[in-house]
């Protein structure tokens, strides 16, 4: 790489106060100490971030498959299907979880910072690029997700009445997983620099509710084909807009039996999201930094 | 998106042997934001080392978008900017090594302490982990913060607040230290104080530029000025030779109800010395030369012609003066 232009300035030379950096030395430097300064802050948070993080799946786990079961309402039928229904939401409640991790750690807080603190500016004057500061927003919020994931595995294996059927396949978990987290975490960079604080509620209520409830949390994409008008099945093609679908197939394919999207799809749509979502976070935050 | 760019092999560009090294350099930089408005009109500006240089003008004169572009987040339209020698423009990850920063807006980080503030501030600059404590500790004892080292930033009053925003922002050794507006909404205590601090820093050879719309901030603390309204650089001197420029040595200002134009004819008419006349608020503003028996002629003048007279002040020169005279309205408009 050369820098084209000729950056001489028709000046004596400045005695600079400390010497300069190389500009990518210093901006690895400077991407780091970001990632020190938002691990600071996770670790004060986490008092915080532990209930926020497990209480919601454990109510969704808790009531549909263990009260339900228990009061006789099992969803799913009972007896075999309740448990394949335990497994099901399995996936689901992973997916979800790094899910809600990219608005609450990424898109919330940014919504904030571009909103009325522009606490954000003294890290945009950190001496890397621009883009480098929402890579920093985005690699926070996905190893928040991952944190988040491990926090709710556990809950949703061992909640259920039910017996939960977990068939684990590694190569397949290993990759979903990072995908899933940088995925969830471009998506809150999008959203974030996209609203402005009054439009939250519209963040939670137009958006993040239908794609929850539409995300194959609850059921594997697979069987909506039962859902047809005219012997087309409308419901399926609908939701795969959706890319939380994506995360919640590839979590059923890395950890149980259950039928699933094809891991093809799965990976090539996820890859795709995530780049086009990197890509519209990074021109969005750029847009409400510079001028 | 943007690559990072090559290394840096552009610190000691040779100096000439007589001339100050600037510190700031701009080449007819301008801004015009979406819509046609024209922010910044081809501004050519020298900052020295060492020197406290203010651009002084009225609110939407053009300053915080001179500064935003001078420390990389205004992409100017044309023209050019070096600072510290670096070509903000196309270099804008470099040149941010060099500079420090302290907005009009609070932008402390909210969810640090005090003292945290300071020692990432230090790490995003590349500093050992040693020493960004060292300096975080330092600084915090320079401005008087320790006591509220382990404190939220929250918790800080507005000067105190203000005093942590410079610590941060030189904590780094920015070759040039910008300040937007750095005493707007701070009370006279505060205020003072920094000026105070930024007295010391300009003692140990900190180059700094300030945005301010107070004459007496800009005439108290800078070196140099530049008069700037409407984007554009009406004056750039000493604030002494800024007052001597206007020709006249003495201002009367006279406040009357009546026909003012009428009244500022008369008095050019008859009064010796007069240089200009200017109309503000109400009242007629006269530069007078030589002429210490100019006052009483004024008086005598108004009566005449019939007019009561509210108030009337002498005084020297100010950059108020000097600003009226240039655009021929009040610095606080």
């Amino acid at each position: 790489m050369t820098t084209a232009t000729a950056p001489v300035a028709p000046t004596p030379a400045v005695s600079l106060r400390r010497p300069l950096r190389p500009t990518r030395a210093a901006a690895i430097t400077a991407f780091k100490a970001l990632l020190l300064r938002d691990l600071t802050v996770q670790r004060k948070n986490l008092k915080e971030f532990i209930p926020r993080t497990i209480l919601q799946p454990f109510l969704l786990v808790f009531v549909f498959t263990y009260v339900f079961p228990r009061i006789g309402t099992g969803v799913g039928g009972g007896g075999g299907r309740a448990a394949a229904f335990s497994t099901t939401l399995v996936s689901g409640v992973v997916g979800m979880a790094i899910m809600f991790q990219g608005i609450q750690q990424v898109a919330l807080p940014m919504v904030q910072e571009f909103g009325y603190t522009k606490e954000i500016e003294d890290r945009v004057m950190a001496p890397m690029p621009v883009w480098m500061v929402a890579i920093g927003k985005v690699v926070n919020g996905a190893l928040c997700g991952l944190f988040s994931a491990l926090l709710v595995f556990p809950i949703a294996a061992v909640v259920p009445a039910t017996p939960v059927h977990l068939h684990v396949n590694w190569p397949v978990l290993l990759t979903i997983t990072p995908l899933a987290c940088l995925l969830s975490a471009s998506f809150g960079l999008t959203f974030g620099t996209r609203f402005d604080p009054r439009q939250v509620p519209i963040l939670f209520g137009v958006i993040l509710i239908p794609i929850t409830f539409l995300g194959a949390i609850y059921y594997p994409w697979t069987s909506l084909s039962a859902i047809k008008v005219g012997g087309f099945s409308w419901l399926k093609w609908l939701v795969v807009l959706n890319p939380l679908v994506y995360i919640c197939e590839g979590f059923r394919a890395a950890l149980t039996r259950s039928p699933h999207m094809s891991l093809w799809v799965v990976y090539l749509v996820m890859i795709g999201f995530t780049a086009a979502l990197l890509y519209l976070g990074i021109k969005g935050f750029r847009r409400r930094v510079l001028s | 998106m943007p690559r990072l760019s090559a290394e840096a092999e552009i610190t000691s560009v040779p100096a000439p042997a007589a001339g100050r090294a600037e510190v700031i350099r701009t080449e007819k930089l301008t801004k015009v934001y979406p819509g046609g408005v024209k922010a910044v009109d081809e501004i050519d500006l020298g900052v020295y080392e060492g020197e406290i240089f203010g651009l002084l003008g009225p609110n939407g004169a053009g300053k915080t978008t001179t500064t935003g572009m001078l420390t990389t987040t205004v992409i100017p339209t044309s023209g050019r900017a070096w600072v510290g020698g670096i070509d903000v423009i196309a270099q804008p990850a470099l040149a941010k090594q060099v500079i420090g920063v302290v907005p009009q807006t609070n932008t402390l980080d909210r969810a640090l302490t005090v003292w945290e503030n300071l020692y990432y501030h230090g790490r995003f600059f590349g500093m050992s982990a040693k020493e960004a404590r060292a300096e975080a500790d330092f600084r915090l004892e320079q401005f008087r913060l320790t006591d509220r080292a382990k404190m939220p930033v929250l918790a800080l009053s507005g000067g105190m607040a203000q005093r942590l925003m410079v610590a941060r922002s030189i904590l780094h050794h920015p070759a040039i230290l910008f300040l937007d507006e750095p005493t707007a909404g701070l009370d006279p205590q505060s205020r003072i104080a920094l000026w105070e601090i930024l007295g010391q820093l300009h003692a140990q050879g900190q180059t700094i530029l300030l945005t301010t719309h107070y004459m007496e901030e800009a005439d108290q603390l800078c070196d140099r000025l530049a008069i700037v309204d409407h984007g554009r650089l009406l004056a750039l001197d000493t604030p002494g030779a800024l007052k001597r420029s206007i020709d006249a040595d003495t201002v009367i200002t006279i406040s009357a109800d009546g026909d003012l134009d009428r009244l500022a004819a008369m008095l050019r008419d008859s009064v010796a010395g007069v240089d200009n006349t200017q109309q503000v608020d109400g009242s007629v503003a006269l530069g007078v030369r030589g002429s210490r028996a100019a006052l009483r002629d004024v008086i005598a003048v108004a009566e005449r012609g019939g007019y009561a007279i509210n108030d009337i002040s002498v005084s020297e020169p100010t950059l108020e003066t000097v600003f009226i005279q240039l655009t021929g309205k009040d610095l606080r408009d």
